[in-house]
C-alpha cells in the first residue's frame, strides 16, 4: 500500500535535486502522468468526464430554457423530434418531451443533480469509511472488532438494497410529504450509508500496517494525541488507494441514484436527475418517441462508462507490481 | 470442522437477530401501526381498543419476542396497501421472483463460462477483444438501462417478445410457474437477459483470469509433456480447476440476483417480490418492507453460511488452517 504512494511525487517530500521545481512541473513529470499520456482511451475518458462536469456546472449558461420553470415552457413544443430528424425544430436539438421541455436542457439540469448527488454520495461514504477505518485500525481491539462486523455483514448485501431500505426508511419516519431538496439530503445518506465499507476496510488494512512503523512510534514519542497521528501522519500513507475506490464509487454512486429515482423512490418530477428523466421518458417509448429516454439514457451510460475507464486506469497506474 | 460450523451458524444466527431488531424497529417505531389501519374519524378510545388488540401496549421487548415468534412462522402482519396477510402476498410472489433468478443465473453461468474460456484460449482474436469491451459495457450500463434497450429492439421495434408481465402460468400446487407454456418462456427471455448480464461478465472475467492462471502453472507443462491433447488439457484440467472459484462466486451472486431482481421486475412489470417491495417503498407499506428485509437477509445469510461449509469440505487447506486458529 504504500509503495503505490511513494511512487507517486506528490505526495512525498521532493529529493533535494527537485526542490526548487515547481509543484505543477514535478506532477507532469511523474510516472502516473506518464501513464496517462500513453493510454489513449484513458485521455478520451478523461476528456468526456471533464466535458459532462463543465456542461453541469455552466448548466444555466448553455441550456436554452431553464426546464424547471414553468413560465419558460409551452405546449405546444411538446413531443418535438430531434433537430436532424424531419419534424425537428430549433433551438430544441435533441427534441423535447410532453411538457415541451427542452430534452438537452433537461439533461444538463439533471446531469447536474446526478452528479451532485454522486459526489456528495462519495465524500460522505468517504468520510465515514475513512474514519471509522482509522478508528478500526489504530486502536484495534474491541473497536475494531465491531466496526469490521458491522462491515462484513453489510458487505454481504448488495448496495442497491441497503440504499433502497435507508430510502424506505426515511420515507416512513417524515412521512411521503418530503420535498425535492430533503430527498437529496435522503439519497445522499442512503448512499454514503451503502458504501463506506470499501473505504474502511482499506484504510484499516493500512493503518495497520503504518501504525508499526518508525515514524509513527516517534510521533507518539513526541507525545502527539492520536487524533493528529492518524490524521496528519497515517492517512496521508492511505491515500492512494483512497483515491482509486472513491473514483470507481462516483460511478457506482451515481448508478445508485440514477436506480432508485428510476425505480421512483428518488428524486421527483421537480427535481429530475438523470434517472427521473429515464422513468419519465420510458413512459413514452411505446408512443414511438424514443429521444425523451435515449439522450438521457446516452448521457448516463457515457458519464459512468468514462469514470470506470479513469477509475480503472488509475488503480492500474497506482499499482507497482503492474509496473 | 465442527467448531467452525457452530460458530459460523452462531454468527449467522446473530445477524438474524441484529436484522430483525432492524425490521422490528421499522415495524414498530416508524410511523403508528394503529393510525395505518384506523380511519381519520376514530375516536381515541376506539383507537386504544385497536392498540390494545394489536399489543402496541406490551413492553418494548415483549413485543419484539412476540414479533420474531410470528415471523418464524412467516406471520408478518397485514399489509396497508392491500388490506392482506404479508406472507401471502410474498408466497404468491415468490414462484416468479425464483423463476426468473434461476434463470437469470443459468444464463450467466452457461454464457460467462462459454466467453470466458473462449478468450482465455484465443487472448487476441477479435472476437475476444469483442466479449471484453461487451463485459466492460455490462458493468457500466445500469440495468434499467439494458432493460429498456431491450424492450425498444425486441418489444417495440420487432416485436418479437412481450414487454411486460409473465405470460401465462400454469398452477402446480401454490407455486405458479411460467416455464409450462410458450407465451411464459417468452415473457422470461429478456429479463433473464437483463438481470444475467452483471453475473455473465462477472463470470467471464473470473473464468478468463482463472484459465490465464492455471494455463501457466507447473501441471499444465506437465500434461503437455506426457502428451495429453490439447482438448484434454484446456477442458479436463485447466477448466476443472477454474470451476471451484465460479461455482462459488455464482453461488454468493445467487443473493445479489435476487435482490436486483428489484430493478428488473420493475423494468418488466414483472410480478415477483421485488416489485412488491418497490411498491411498498413508494408507498411506505411498512410490514411488506419489514418482512421483504428478513426474507432476503434469511436467503443471503442461509447462502453465505453453506458456501462457507462447503469450501471448508471442497477445500483441505482451509480447514487446516480454520484448525490451526481454533
Amino acid at each position: 500500500m504504500s509503495d503505490a504512494v511513494a511512487s507517486n511525487p506528490d505526495k512525498q517530500s521532493a529529493p533535494p535535486a527537485q526542490a526548487g521545481r515547481s509543484w505543477l512541473s514535478r506532477a507532469l513529470d511523474s510516472d502516473v502522468f506518464y501513464s496517462f499520456r500513453r493510454s489513449k482511451l484513458t485521455m478520451v475518458a478523461a476528456a468526456i468526464t471533464v466535458l459532462f462536469f463543465l456542461l453541469a456546472i455552466f448548466a444555466s449558461a448553455l441550456a436554452v430554457q431553464n426546464p424547471f420553470d414553468p413560465a419558460q415552457l409551452q405546449l405546444m413544443n411538446s413531443r418535438i423530434s430531434p433537430l436532424w430528424t424531419a419534424d425537428g425544430q430549433s433551438p430544441f436539438l435533441l427534441g423535447t418531451d410532453e411538457q415541451g421541455r427542452d430534452v438537452f436542457s433537461a439533461i444538463l439540469y439533471g446531469m447536474r443533480i446526478s452528479l451532485m448527488v454522486g459526489v456528495a454520495g462519495v465524500i460522505f461514504a468517504g468520510a465515514l469509511g475513512i474514519a471509522l477505518g482509522l478508528i478500526a485500525g489504530y486502536f484495534g481491539g474491541a473497536v475494531d472488532g465491531v466496526i469490521m462486523r458491522i462491515a462484513d455483514v453489510q458487505l454481504t448485501f448488495p448496495a442497491i438494497l441497503i440504499a433502497l431500505l435507508v430510502d424506505g426508511i426515511a420515507k416512513s419516519i417524515f412521512g411521503n410529504r418530503l420535498d425535492a431538496t430533503s430527498m437529496l439530503v435522503v439519497l445522499v445518506i442512503s448512499i454514503g450509508l451503502s458504501f463506506w465499507v470499501g473505504y474502511a476496510r482499506t484504510v484499516r488494512g493500512s493503518v495497520m500496517v503504518e501504525k508499526n512503523k518508525d515514524y509513527v512510534a516517534a510521533a507518539q514519542l513526541i507525545g502527539l494525541p492520536a487524533p493528529k497521528i492518524m490524521l496528519r501522519h497515517v492517512l496521508p500513507n492511505t491515500m492512494g488507494p483512497i483515491l482509486v475506490i472513491a473514483t470507481i464509487n462516483l460511478a457506482l454512486a451515481i448508478i445508485t441514484e440514477a436506480t432508485l429515482s428510476f425505480l421512483g423512490v428518488g428524486l421527483p418530477d421537480t427535481m429530475p436527475s438523470l434517472g427521473t428523466l429515464i422513468r419519465i421518458g420510458n413512459n413514452y417509448l411505446f408512443a414511438g418517441e424514443w429521444w425523451i429516454v435515449a439522450f438521457p439514457g446516452l448521457a448516463l451510460a457515457g458519464l459512468i462508462l468514462s469514470i470506470n475507464l479513469l477509475g480503472d486506469w488509475l488503480r492500474d497506474a497506482l499499482n507497482p507490481k503492474l509496473r | 470442522m465442527l467448531a467452525f460450523t457452530l460458530r459460523r451458524a452462531v454468527q449467522a444466527i446473530g445477524v438474524m437477530f441484529a436484522v430483525g431488531i432492524i425490521a422490528f424497529s421499522m415495524f414498530r417505531f416508524a410511523g403508528d401501526p394503529v393510525n395505518q389501519i384506523v380511519s381519520i374519524d376514530t375516536s381515541a378510545a376506539e383507537r386504544e381498543i385497536v392498540r390494545k388488540s394489536l399489543g402496541l401496549d406490551d413492553p418494548v421487548p415483549v413485543q419484539f419476542v412476540r414479533y420474531f415468534a410470528d415471523a418464524a412462522q412467516f406471520k408478518f402482519g397485514v399489509s396497508y396497501q392491500f388490506r392482506q396477510p404479508v406472507s401471502t402476498l410474498l408466497m404468491e410472489r415468490m414462484p416468479a421472483t425464483l423463476e426468473l433468478a434461476i434463470c437469470a443465473t443459468v444464463f450467466a453461468m452457461v454464457f460467462g463460462i462459454l466467453m470466458g474460456v473462449y478468450s482465455a484460449l484465443r487472448r487476441d482474436t477479435v472476437l475476444a477483444k469483442l466479449f471484453q469491451a461487451v463485459s466492460l459495457v455490462g458493468i457500466s450500463l445500469p440495468t434499467f438501462l439494458i432493460g429498456i434497450l431491450l424492450i425498444y429492439l425486441f418489444a417495440v421495434t420487432l416485436g418479437w417478445l412481450p414487454s411486460f408481465g409473465r405470460g401465462e402460468v400454469v398452477k402446480l400446487g401454490w407455486w405458479s410457474t411460467g416455464l409450462l407454456t410458450l407465451s411464459g418462456l417468452k415473457a422470461l427471455i429478456m429479463p433473464s437477459i437483463t438481470l444475467g448480464l452483471f453475473q455473465m461478465t462477472l463470470i467471464m472475467r473470473l473464468v478468463r483470469a482463472e484459465m490465464l492462471e492455471v494455463l501457466r502453472t507447473d501441471y499444465i507443462r506437465f500434461a503437455r509433456a506426457r502428451g495429453l491433447t490439447t482438448r484434454a488439457i484446456h477442458f479436463g484440467h485447466a477448466l476443472k480447476n477454474t470451476l471451484i472459484p465460479v461455482i462459488t462466486v455464482a453461488g454468493l451472486q445467487f443473493g445479489s440476483v435476487i435482490a436486483f431482481s428489484i430493478i428488473t421486475e420493475t423494468v418488466f412489470q414483472w410480478p415477483g417480490m421485488g416489485l412488491l417491495f418497490v411498491q411498498a417503498v413508494q408507498n411506505v407499506d411498512i410490514p411488506i418492507m419489514a418482512a421483504y428485509l428478513l426474507m432476503v437477509s434469511l436467503i443471503f445469510v442461509t447462502i453465505n453460511l453453506v458456501v462457507d461449509i462447503l469450501y471448508t469440505v471442497v477445500d483441505p487447506r482451509l480447514r487446516a488452517t480454520v484448525g490451526r486458529a481454533s
